[in-house]
């Protein structure tokens, strides 16, 4: 158990970090951004305390609107990723959720791409909706929402790919 | 009782998740709502300080382009110098150089950066300390930058130009004519300068400077040249769109803008507000 602790408070800060850092003075084309700090939420225990869960995704959330002086849409967008990812989980891994038994990396690779998708598109369409504030660039949220998901989900299965080699 | 706390202990993901997210869309709709103090910024101790640690490895990389931004500016100001002691040789001199209030330039530099979102800001590396205070203009050498927000005792940030509240009043160079500086949150070089009257004589290439009717910037500073333009749906205002002469992406170096005159000046303008 103490392991789970000292490996979520490291990943909470390095990817803290790195997406201030870093991944922020991407801009890709312009405008477009991984926000890999998600996969803190992606990874965070399933069987984990879910109150302490929100109030870390929101402490992460907050963390990068301060380096960003975005306000709190960072915040608002862990927060509502973080209280919907119960139901993301049981809609990806289905009954094998509730049993609570299950670990990130020994799901089907289906079901898995279905989980991150969803969390990451749900995290990003909050944050750019905060982000913009009116629906007046509807278009150019939608444009936004999925392209910067689509490069964060490449990143978040990159990075999986590059620490996940001693679970097997 | 007993019901009330075993409701509350049954629901406290769904109370705790609503108080925060309550607690983040007010930071949210305080960050959209202009010249507010924010609650919290980038310009506290600890983001400001790895922000500032950083750029001093950033800069090394930048280092050529300032050295020659600095040439640049040099040689411009030693060309206005040698006319101005030119000039002193006329009997009659009258100032016409667009400085009428006495301004204070300060330098600093720039430790963040933001361009790609809608609403960016910039942090600084100097702060109350340094005597930099709300509200005063950021420019460089090239054109103005933005207007500083906020204030720590060593650092700043600085509401961008490419932010959708910045409003900045800006004229034609060359007919007085002034609207207002906007941003649409496309482009971090093109930004838009609204409300000109229609009957401003326009052309492509342009210089817009700034007005001088805020206290914030001296008149006549650089801003951008125009590139192209359009009436609004009234047909009695120009929407412009305005390539900036600086580069918002890459700024490394600024100079704050003291107007020491300014609380005389509002002083003086709140009188006649009250009577």
């Amino acid at each position: 158990m103490n392991s789970v602790i000292i490996t979520n408070t490291l990943r909470f800060v390095v990817l803290l970090l790195l997406q201030v850092l870093l991944l922020n003075n991407i801009n890709f084309l312009g405008y477009i951004n991984p926000y890999l700090y998600v996969l803190f939420l992606i990874l965070y225990p399933f069987n984990g305390n879910q109150t302490l869960f929100i109030f870390l995704s929101f402490l992460l959330g907050w963390g990068v609107d301060i380096f960003e002086d975005s306000g709190g849409i960072n915040a608002a967008a862990c927060l509502v990723a973080a209280y919907i990812r119960p139901a993301i989980l049981r809609f990806s891994f289905g009954v094998s959720y509730d049993y609570q038994t299950i670990k990130f990396s020994s799901t089907q690779p289906g079901s898995r791409i279905s989980y991150v998708f969803i969390l990451v598109l749900v995290h990003h369409f909050v944050l750019f909706l905060l982000e913009f504030f009116n629906f007046a660039h509807f278009l150019l949220l939608l444009k936004k929402t999925f392209f910067s998901a689509i490069f964060t989900i490449i990143l978040v299965f990159l990075t999986l790919a590059l620490f996940n080699r001693r679970s097997r | 009782m007993q019901q009330i706390i075993n409701f509350l202990i049954r629901n406290k993901n769904n109370i705790l998740f609503l108080l925060l997210l309550t607690f983040s869309l007010f930071l949210t709709i305080q960050s959209h709502s202009y010249q507010k103090s924010k609650f919290i910024s980038s310009a506290n101790f600890l983001s400001g300080g790895i922000y500032s640690w950083t750029s001093n490895i950033n800069s090394y990389f930048n280092l050529e382009q300032y050295n020659l931004r600095l040439l640049e500016e040099n040689e411009r100001l030693r060309t206005r110098l040698a006319s101005y002691e030119d000039s002193l040789e006329v009997k009659s001199y009258r100032d016409t150089s667009s400085f009428d209030a006495d301004y204070l330039f300060r330098a600093s530099e720039v430790i963040n950066n933001n361009y790609a979102k809608v609403d960016n800001y910039l942090t600084l590396k100097s702060g109350a300390r340094d005597g930099i205070e709300r509200d005063m203009g950021v420019v460089t050498s090239r054109g103005i930058v933005g207007i500083v927000e906020n204030v720590s005792p060593n650092y700043s940030t600085v509401i961008s130009i490419l932010n959708s509240n910045s409003r900045i009043n800006a004229q034609l160079k060359r007919s007085n004519h002034f609207g207002t500086l906007v941003w649409n949150g496309d482009d971090p070089n093109v930004v838009q300068l609204i409300d000109v009257p229609s009957i401003a004589p326009i052309a492509e290439g342009d210089t817009i400077i700034t007005g001088g009717r805020s206290l914030i910037f001296p008149k006549g500073l650089p801003i951008g040249a125009v590139k192209n333009f359009s009436l609004d749906q009234s047909e009695s205002y120009y929407n412009i769109d305005i390539q900036l002469f600086n580069d918002m992406t890459n700024i490394g170096y600024v100079y704050i803008i003291e107007n020491t005159q300014q609380d005389e000046i509002r002083a003086l303008q709140n009188l006649s507000k009250n009577e």
